[in-house]
């Protein structure tokens, strides 16, 4: 994680491996109309990823978090700024590296009326995935979601439907795997194997997961980097240790309120 | 052990892999769904059984349709080609909006002209299997076959196929726009162009400045050279090449608007129900 001043550009290192994702001054404003001006979603951030890291953005509702995961993932098209993504500029390459990364966001769903199995498979054909029904398998051992492959999507519980997110976002060995909200609907057991399961597949894969969470104690379970985002701004970042260190708070979760009730009071 | 996707693979400008991706998608839904399947093939089954009945009270008290038996009925079979055609490539776009797919989709190698392509072939699928046990009903109720329009039947059904694509490129990036409350364009929109594409009587009886609209479409091409066939049993040639030319043109100026939203989704965050 590097957050360097606006405005300097990015130095690579010598023996520093190349960034997963490099973000330099990222700026996103959703348009004014004649009822609403126009709202500064993110706001110049920058920052970079190294591989096999895992890096939190926390931020209150509207912070700029899944504007800044869309972007990322080539949903949204930035105003200004640059985004790379495992070397290839996003802008004018993404189709280089859509078919390496994969998302989960609760802001978007798989069809409900297809089984859990017909999802899976359609989506390991876009992604090009070989030996499709053995892929599938191996995700319903490793999720813990083998009974649930005969079932249409739309008969699962929040909590099941989760996991079926996130094997769909596997389903391709991502190298970087973009999640928003990954356990929110998780019961705390299932929540925790997750986690296991998503460490254990960053260190087998050495992937890169960037995630939004409003979980502190997931993050700092989880993350070797939190960026804590306010107003579309990074507000402080570093590990978790750091943070707590640098604030003199003792949790994490006392670091974000903190910032958080300073934006509202302001 | 499974490997990861082949890279040449997901990065190939247009890949038959993802196209059959999501023709696979649209047929898991079908094949999940009788009700979807009787409802293809119900509305052009009553069509024809309504118009049937009254071209056969026409052709006895009606010396234009009696010179032309059937012409209402083959009529309303090429209507429902247009109409189906239309209605299944937006439906099926609508299918991932119901479901909020779009996003997964489009983080995806999917690109949007791979997806325009599954959306033509999920249309066509879905005109066959409505018109087709329609056209067979015509035969066994009313002796009337619409297959002995002969050659040029072809020609009518894929040029009202390509017409019925083009509306669904604009109307699909019209409901990508403005969001659901579009939805209703799918299934209106194609009414509007029925009383000037001659469906049912020639071009000839529309006020004059309407019918230079009428010959804008290239339903109207199709539907005076089925009467052409029926009535004096010859082809128009110039009919069905300004059909296609006309149709050329709407695809190539659909399309380029369905691109053109696409980007300007990617711009205001629609993809993910986000921003704007």
């Amino acid at each position: 994680m590097d957050d360097r001043p606006e405005g300097e550009n990015p130095v690579p290192q010598k023996s520093a491996p190349a960034p997963s994702i490099a973000v330099h001054d990222l700026t996103k404003r959703y348009g004014a109309t004649k009822s609403y001006d126009a709202v500064k979603a993110v706001d110049g951030i920058s920052f970079t990823i190294a591989p096999g890291e895992t890096a939190a953005l926390l931020g209150a509702n509207g912070a700029g978090k899944t504007t800044t995961i869309a972007m990322l993932t080539g949903l949204l098209i930035p105003d200004s700024g640059t985004i790379t993504v495992l070397g290839e500029d996003m802008a004018r390459h993404r189709y280089r590296v859509l078919g390496r990364i994969n998302l989960s966001s609760p802001y978007i769903d798989l069809p409900r009326r297809l089984t859990v199995e017909e999802n899976l498979a359609v989506f390991a054909r876009l992604y090009g995935v070989e030996n499709i029904s053995r892929r599938i398998e191996e995700l319903a051992e490793e999720l813990n979601m083998g009974n649930l492959l005969r079932r249409p999507s739309g008969t699962l519980s929040a909590g099941q439907r989760s996991r079926m997110a996130l094997a769909k976002a596997l389903i391709n060995r991502p190298e970087v795997l973009f999640l928003d909200e990954p356990t929110a609907s998780l019961d705390p057991d299932t929540a925790d194997r997750i986690r296991t399961y998503l460490a254990a597949y960053q260190a087998r894969e050495n992937a890169t997961i960037f995630l939004a969470s409003h979980n502190m104690v997931e993050v700092e379970r989880m993350c070797t980097t939190v960026m804590i985002m306010k107003d579309g701004r990074i507000e402080r970042s570093g590990s978790p240790r750091q943070l707590i260190e640098q604030t003199g708070r003792s949790t994490l979760e006392e670091v974000f309120l903190d910032i958080v009730r300073e934006c509202a009071a302001q | 052990m499974t490997g990861p996707p082949s890279t040449s693979r997901s990065n190939a400008h247009f890949s038959a892999g993802r196209i059959g991706a999501m023709v696979l998608r649209y047929t898991y839904i079908l094949r999940g769904s009788w009700p979807r399947i009787v409802e293809l093939a119900y509305w052009p089954l009553m069509q024809v059984v309504l118009w049937g009945f009254i071209s056969k009270f026409l052709a006895t008290n009606s010396s234009w349709v009696a010179q032309g038996a059937g012409v209402l009925i083959g009529a309303v079979l090429l209507w429902d080609v247009l109409f189906r055609a239309q209605l299944g490539f937006s439906i099926s776009f609508l299918e991932e909006m119901w479901s909020r797919n779009l996003a997964n989709l489009f983080v995806s190698p999917l690109r949007p002209y791979e997806f325009v392509a599954a959306l033509t072939l999920m249309s066509l699928i879905r005109t066959l299997i409505g018109v087709v046990p329609a056209a067979f009903l015509a035969i066994l109720f009313y002796s009337y076959s619409v297959f002995d329009l002969g050659l040029p039947l072809v020609a009518f059904f894929f040029l009202l196929l390509m017409m019925g694509w083009a509306m669904g490129l604009v109307i699909t990036a019209l409901i990508m726009r403005f969001g659901l409350g579009a939805e209703s364009l799918a299934w209106i929109a194609i009414f509007a162009l029925a009383p000037l594409s001659g469906v049912f009587y020639p071009v000839s009886i529309l006020p004059d400045w309407l019918q230079a609209v009428s010959w804008a479409l290239p339903s109207t091409y199709v539907f005076e050279g089925m009467r052409a066939v029926i009535f004096d049993g010859t082809v128009r040639f110039d009919h069905l090449l300004r059909a296609l030319a006309l149709d050329i043109v709407y695809i190539a100026a659909g399309g380029a608007y369905f691109l053109h939203i696409f980007h300007v989704s990617r711009r205001k965050g629609l993809l993910m129900g986000i921003g704007e």
